[in-house]
């Protein structure tokens, strides 16, 4: 069973806040997730070592590196919670 | 008179073709069959939007020049932006959420003249196969109301199914178009990994997410699929592929029925197997198509036990980056007590629902320093075999053909304790995820009164050979 400390550690990581019911129905859902997962111990290893970490049938092409006009850009920061004169308002960091 | 709600897209076509009626005559329908509905199948209804396509719609068919899909009404999954209207992801992070732009499949349909009547329910974030994971409610099956849709495209799968949309678009991570066709007896089709333009569409996992039709019958899904994909510069794992249309025959036909997607009955390990009666459908199904000539070929996917854990350990780890971008700074809800990392914390401690939070949970634990080679490249490596399965199998068939889901549509609330056995539900639409192939949902038969989809699979692209085979066996 994963200890209490492990999924608030997690939870840390994760940026999420957790309540004291969240965490201990997370220790019982993980552990049983991750118990699960210990099936693939059971599974061969590849013929090939190289991991495919993408879809065969990405057309992987790039696209010209040019600069394009989008008219999206008001649009996206009007949808930020908090915005002052064309950009998103963050709390200070230092 | 007749119900216009019941026709499809052709039969509606031919009679805004016809001047039987117009395409506000039929939104306005649709609108009033959604308003009197009890499904919880629209997260939000686009009236005033749908009201001024139709019209324009309108206009264009008085001119004869109109293409099928012009006045058509149809909903949008809920994770897909339509510009200026609501996008919530069925998450209470973005209740308020309004899209600056439209998804590239939702600039196509308005170009084509469609009419968008709302934003179908969905698992929050399209996490989950049932449709109980929606911060707002789940939806119900129109077949039983005390039972689940399917998810995570629950509203649109409802919708079409009750007549509420014409079509709709949903989207598919691990089954979510495939499992809510399957429960509402709809006909859903999962497009190759890259076939479709994800631009828009809210990422879940991002190696796997699909944007795909949903309709009533293999033809109207056919036109959807048409018209919806191609390559698209603003996603770059979409593909130059354009859809041709085949007469592929039954007759001669070689189709593949994995030996292991039956073997489940007694059980291996946790799953708890298939329903018998759900297999006969399935199992008839496939006589059916020998019957009409094809040749029936027992393969063999010999990681398929793997493909489950595979796939929950892949998505989590990719959702939990994919989510990091809700952050109560960018979008939506917004927590502003405290410091900057308050903001953070709280504002998706609060916003996000517990199957969210599970997997991002999951996703941080399977990457987090010490664990990402026993999970995270296990997982990847075991993602190549069942790729190579898969190529393997196609290598000796044209399609295979395998239930959608285990059981018919469940109860609603009769899982929703044990996320693990929810996720056991998704054991045969994951794999196709993984591999990156096309799958559609074909309704096969009943199981009182419960629709059961049969799969069918496809190498990649040939969706035009999924769709020709699917219509003969629809009739």
């Amino acid at each position: 069973m994963i200890s209490k400390q492990e999924v608030e550690h997690i939870a840390k990581l994760a940026r999420l806040e957790l309540t004291e019911n969240e965490i201990e129905k997370m220790q019982k859902d993980l552990s049983a997730i991750l118990d699960y997962f210990d099936l693939l111990k059971k599974a061969p290893k590849p013929e090939t070592a190289q991991i495919l970490l993408e879809q065969k049938t990405c057309s992987g092409g790039l696209r010209k590196d040019e600069v394009e006009r989008s008219d999206i850009a008001s649009g996206i920061i009007e949808a930020s919670p908090d915005k002052k004169d064309g950009y998103i308002k963050v709390k200070t960091i230092l | 008179m007749q119900d216009l709600t019941e026709l499809t897209i052709k039969q509606a076509h031919e009679g805004l073709k016809n001047k039987d009626f117009t395409s506000v005559d039929l939104t306005k329908a649709y609108l009033e069959k959604i308003k009197k509905s009890d499904l919880n199948a629209y997260l939000s209804i686009t009236e005033d939007l749908a009201l001024e396509e139709a019209r324009k719609a309108d206009e264009k068919i008085k001119t004869g020049e109109f293409s099928i899909l012009c006045g058509i009404p149809c909903a949008i999954k809920d994770a897909i932006m339509v510009e200026g209207q609501k996008c919530t992801a069925a998450s209470k992070i973005l209740e308020n959420y309004v899209a600056p732009y439209d998804a590239t499949v939702v600039k196509k349909l308005k170009e084509a003249g469609a009419v968008i009547l709302g934003k179908g329910n969905t698992d929050e974030f399209t996490m989950g196969g049932s449709g109980e994971n929606s911060a707002f409610g789940a939806t119900k099956n129109p077949h039983d109301k005390t039972r689940v849709a399917g998810g995570s495209s629950s509203g649109p799968g409802a919708a079409v199914a009750a007549n509420e949309a014409c079509y709709a678009l949903g989207s598919d991570t691990g089954g979510s178009i495939r499992m809510p066709s399957s429960n509402c007896g709809i006909v859903g089709l999962k497009p190759t990994y890259g076939a479709v333009s994800r631009y828009g569409l809210i990422a879940h996992a991002s190696s796997l997410d699909q944007i795909g039709p949903m309709a009533k019958n293999v033809e109207d899904c056919k036109i959807i699929f048409e018209a919806i994909c191609g390559k698209d510069s603003k996603d770059a794992t979409s593909v130059d592929y354009k859809f041709e249309e085949s007469d592929i025959n039954l007759k001669g036909l070689k189709i593949g029925v994995p030996k292991e997607y039956f073997a489940l009955r007694h059980g291996s390990g946790q799953v708890k197997g298939l329903d018998p009666e759900v297999e006969k459908i399935v199992k008839d199904a496939i006589k059916k198509a020998k019957e009409a000539g094809a040749e029936i070929k027992e393969i063999s996917l010999p990681n398929a036990e793997f493909a489950l854990a595979c796939y929950y350990i892949i998505v989590p780890c990719e959702a939990s980056a994919n989510l990091a971008r809700f952050d109560g700074i960018r979008y939506g809800l917004s927590e502003q007590d405290g410091n900057l990392l308050d903001v953070y914390l709280k504002s998706r401690g609060k916003g996000l629902g517990p199957e969210v939070k599970r997997r991002i949970l999951i996703g941080t634990y399977a990457l987090s320093s010490g664990y990402y080679d026993a999970y995270y490249k296990k997982a990847q490596e075991v993602r190549q075999l069942i790729k190579q399965d898969f190529a393997k199998a196609f290598e000796k068939v044209d399609l295979i053909f395998c239930p959608v889901s285990p059981v018919p549509a469940i109860k609603i609330g009769e899982k929703t304790d044990d996320p693990l056995a929810n996720y056991l539900m998704d054991i045969y639409t994951i794999s196709v995820n993984l591999a990156g192939l096309p799958a559609l949902s074909l309704p096969a038969g009943k199981v009182g009164g419960l629709p059961v989809g049969l799969q069918i699979i496809g190498n990649h692209f040939q969706e035009n050979k999924i769709l020709s085979i699917a219509s003969q066996m629809e009739s």
